[in-house]
């Protein structure tokens, strides 16, 4: 089934399951940020996903979201990623959402929505009980999901420096 | 960070419209929740209808209406309409400019950017859902309680 029909096919929130990301979901990883981001990274999410998908799982937790009306084909709609980390910038630990990514079409039907909830419900299991995530100022459409998932500006300013 | 009144009185406005769906309130309704003259508000309802964020509805009980989609339509979006908020160059970037202006500008426009970014990114349905989460919005004001007044230091 075409990418496109088949985002046409979960067309709600029902239809969707988050879990633990597989190493067959990887090439679906990178086909999807290829499409989004117009630069493909094979390199980088394999190396992801072994050191977020397969070590330390307890505070790393890299999630996919797969439609649930095409079982013989599982489809990854939408991936989030983070981790636990602490006394990093003198923070308690904190869970830290990394990456985040819905399959174009399919935004708006809850899939981001999804992922957020399923990640902040991990992040809360481990023990922590604050998330935080990093996002470009000119970056409209991050910025208004995470706002609308509740996210307000956090208590540090991030400050940068052309190196000469 | 200050806004206009006007500015402050267009989002308390578009958020009474959209507390519900299909929400159709007059000037009236809404300025005495908000302690302001109709007159006021009648003209900050104006700016809104001419950029298509609200419209008006003749005939007896007849009001205004949100006429945007809650979902993208941001405080930007509408504090643009009363205010000069875009990341503008400071005087600092004339010719003339001392580095003393140059330097200053540039912390300026941080500080508008980081403002324009933040306003951009919060939207009304978003912007509902924190007065939901506060449980304010039930709440009546007294005449005396003028939004420039008491929540001047909140946005």
């Amino acid at each position: 089934m075409a990418t496109a029909a088949k985002a046409r096919a979960a067309k709600t929130d029902s239809t969707v399951r988050v879990r633990r990301v597989q190493a067959a979901d990887i090439p679906h990883v990178i086909g999807l940020d290829t499409r989004v981001t117009k630069l493909a990274k094979a390199e980088y999410w394999n190396d992801v996903f072994v050191r977020y998908g397969k070590r330390r799982l307890h505070e790393r937790f890299f999630l996919v979201a797969e439609s649930r009306v095409d079982k013989a084909d599982p489809h990854v709609l939408g991936f989030i990623i983070g981790e636990i980390r602490a006394w990093e910038f003198g923070s308690t630990p904190c869970g830290w959402v990394f990456a985040l990514s819905v399959e174009p079409e399919m935004r708006l039907h809850g899939i981001g929505s999804a992922l957020f909830e399923a990640i902040s419900r991990e992040f809360k299991k481990a023990g922590v009980g604050k998330m935080r995530t990093m996002v470009a100022r000119d970056a409209p459409l991050q910025l208004l999901f995470f706002r609308s998932e509740g996210m307000m500006a956090g208590p540090y300013i991030q400050l940068e420096k052309d190196l000469d | 960070m200050k806004l206009q009144i006007s500015t402050r009185l267009a989002i308390f406005a578009v958020l009474e419209l959209t507390a519900r769906e299909g929400c159709q309130l007059s000037v009236a309704d809404i300025g005495e929740k908000y302690g302001v003259s109709s007159h006021h508000l009648a003209k900050v309802m104006h700016v809104m209808g001419r950029a298509g964020l609200v419209r008006s509805v003749r005939g007896a009980g007849g009001g205004y209406q949100f006429a945007g989609n809650p979902r993208r339509t941001t405080l930007l979006d509408v504090a643009l309409l009363f205010e000069e908020l875009s990341s503008v160059e400071h005087d600092g970037g004339a010719a003339n400019a001392t580095p003393e202006d140059q330097a200053l500008r540039e912390v300026l426009n941080e500080i508008d950017d980081i403002a324009c970014a933040t306003l951009g990114s919060i939207t009304i349905a978003t912007m509902r859902k924190l007065v939901d989460r506060r449980g304010t919005s039930g709440g009546r004001r007294s005449k005396t309680d003028v939004p420039g007044r008491r929540n001047q230091s909140r946005l």
